[in-house]
């Protein structure tokens, strides 16, 4: 469906590797998250297959990928953590996990600078601002 | 061509390029889903009969895939599929003759059931036992070419059916049993894997088969087996599982004491702890954790942050939950 026909240019999640690169950066982001006590307590899942699958789903937005998500649906997904004390300071250890995952995986510094910009724009929404 | 899908024992046809998702909801039949593109597994269902593309599993378990679990909003069915929600796949039942009851430990006793005809399992699967109306489940512990199912049941003071099962059921009474299910079981995708399993206390039992269906299949990568208990006397199988590694180079077995001090045979720790002290890398590795939900979920994570991929972590909690008290003001039933 959206990914049927992509006429030229490529989209980022295209270069980037499409569903294959996001299966890659899903265990190594996740890991990272996980083991970053600036954020961790807000991933502490019971289950932990499905929170791997949440952040898959973060990684294809973030990529530019196929997705159905609206700001309004961040902004719903994201409250019950606002409510917790999400703020700037989570989303920017956010941002940087989400760099040193695609440096860690050779993507070229200018597609990773993509990335961020996609993910940067979601801020607002995220925060619930 | 019409094209059907079959959901709990209800026909809905679809359009051709249509999602089972989708179809299922444009005919009233509620299905989870979130993202609709196939990344967040809410939508998760399992075909029992019918094609499943790989397009549809991408981002399962190995384990998943192989018994047919896809994501409703990525399968486009182009011919008939039976399709049914995680849990509700389980319903066959079967009847099955207790053949034999040993004590295992004090705590710990071994079933015996004849294995129905049409039966089917994988080492490492569990399945359910009924009474009553209730049922409580239980991992099979022998290998599918055996005649009989192996239960290693622990009994738990005022447990219902752990003490009815050790204590009451006699050899020739027949059980009720449901389907085999669950994801802990080998899989021949890398004979050269090594494997770590993890267990405690009747957390064996699965792997007994598991280790053996892996021999049988051939592994020939390194199998460690950690197996702990708080005390000596929970432990069983040490020498079976000693002749399982005298016999084979490639496995070992650490029994794993963590409250007795003076405890001489086995390591003395926990299992998991044990287990990772040994293995702090775990890069490439499968593992298998099975027994105390708060062993296998520490364990999952551990393993996790020590380098094993998600998918590579085959994990059954063995979830005991203590049963609803009456309160005295709730209307009788
Ligand atoms: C995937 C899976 C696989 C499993 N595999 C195995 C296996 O291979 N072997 C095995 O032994 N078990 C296994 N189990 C656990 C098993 O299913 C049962 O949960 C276990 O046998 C206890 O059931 P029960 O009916 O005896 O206890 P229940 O009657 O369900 O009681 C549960 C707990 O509550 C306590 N309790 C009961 N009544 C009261 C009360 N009035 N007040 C306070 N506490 C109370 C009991 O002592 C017990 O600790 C598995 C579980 C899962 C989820
Ligand atoms: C950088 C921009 C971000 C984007 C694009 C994003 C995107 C997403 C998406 C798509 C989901 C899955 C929703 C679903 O299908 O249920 C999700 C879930 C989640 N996100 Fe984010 N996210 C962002 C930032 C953050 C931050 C900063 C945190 C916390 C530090 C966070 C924590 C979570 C958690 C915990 C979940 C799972 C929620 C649950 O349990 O249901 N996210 N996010
Ligand atoms: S709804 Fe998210 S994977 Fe299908």
């Amino acid at each position: 469906m959206s990914q049927a026909v992509n006429a030229a240019p490529k989209s980022l999640y295209d270069r980037i590797g499409g569903d294959a690169a996001v299966n890659a950066a899903v265990d190594i982001f996740y890991r990272k998250v996980l083991a970053d006590d600036r954020i961790n307590r807000f991933f502490e899942g019971v289950d932990m297959d499905r929170q791997a699958a949440k952040q898959k789903a973060f990684l294809t937005m973030a990529f530019g990928g196929p997705h159905n998500y609206t700001g309004a649906d961040m902004r719903r997904g994201h409250a019950h953590l606002v409510k917790n004390g999400l703020n700037d300071s989570h989303f920017d250890a956010v941002m940087e996990n989400l760099a040193a995952t695609l440096t860690e995986l050779n993507v070229p510094a200018a597609l990773i600078a993509e990335a961020a910009k996609i993910a940067e724009s979601t801020r607002n929404d995220v925060l619930g601002r | 061509m019409t094209i059907e899908i079959t959901f709990n024992d209800r026909t809905y046809p679809v359009h051709e390029g249509e999602s089972v998702l989708d179809g299922l909801e444009r005919h009233g039949v509620a299905v989870p889903s979130s993202c609709r593109n196939g990344v967040c597994q809410s939508c998760l269902m399992r075909a029992t009969s019918g094609e499943v593309p790989a397009s549809a599993q991408s981002g399962l378990k190995p384990t998943q895939k192989e018994r047919g679990y896809f994501l409703a909003c990525q399968f486009k069915p182009t011919g008939n599929v039976t399709v049914a929600l995680p849990d509700a796949a389980d319903q066959r039942r079967f009847t099955a003759r207790v053949v034999e009851k040993t004590r295992l430990n004090p705590t710990v006793s071994r079933i015996r059931l004849s294995k129905p005809q049409d039966f089917q399992f994988k080492a490492g699967q569990f399945m359910r036992v009924y009474r009553d109306g209730e049922s409580r489940s239980y991992s099979i512990a022998s290998m599918p070419q055996q005649d009989y199912l192996e239960l290693h049941i622990k009994v738990f003071p005022g447990g219902h059916f752990s003490s009815w099962l050790c204590q009451t059921v006699q050899v020739g009474e027949e059980l009720t049993i449901g389907e085999a299910t669950g994801d802990c079981f080998y899989l021949a995708d890398n004979l050269d894997q090594p494997l770590l399993m993890i267990a405690t206390g009747t957390g064996l039992a699965p792997l007994w088969g598991v280790v053996r269906d892996a021999l049988a299949q051939g592994h020939r990568g390194e199998i460690h087996i950690f197996h702990g208990s708080y005390v000596r006397d929970g432990l069983y199988y040490m020498d079976e599982f000693a002749a399982l590694a005298a016999k084979f180079p490639n496995v070992r077995y650490y029994p794993c004491v963590s409250d007795d001090p003076t405890e001489s045979q086995a390591l003395r720790g926990q299992a998991d702890v044990q287990a990772l002290k040994h293995f702090p890398k775990l890069n490439g590795w499968r593992l298998y954790l099975c027994g105390n939900p708060d062993m296998v979920n520490t364990m999952k994570r551990k393993a996790f942050l020590a380098g094993a991929s998600l998918k590579d972590i085959l994990a059954d909690p063995f979830i005991v939950t203590v049963p609803r008290q009456e309160l005295p003001e709730a209307p009788a039933a």
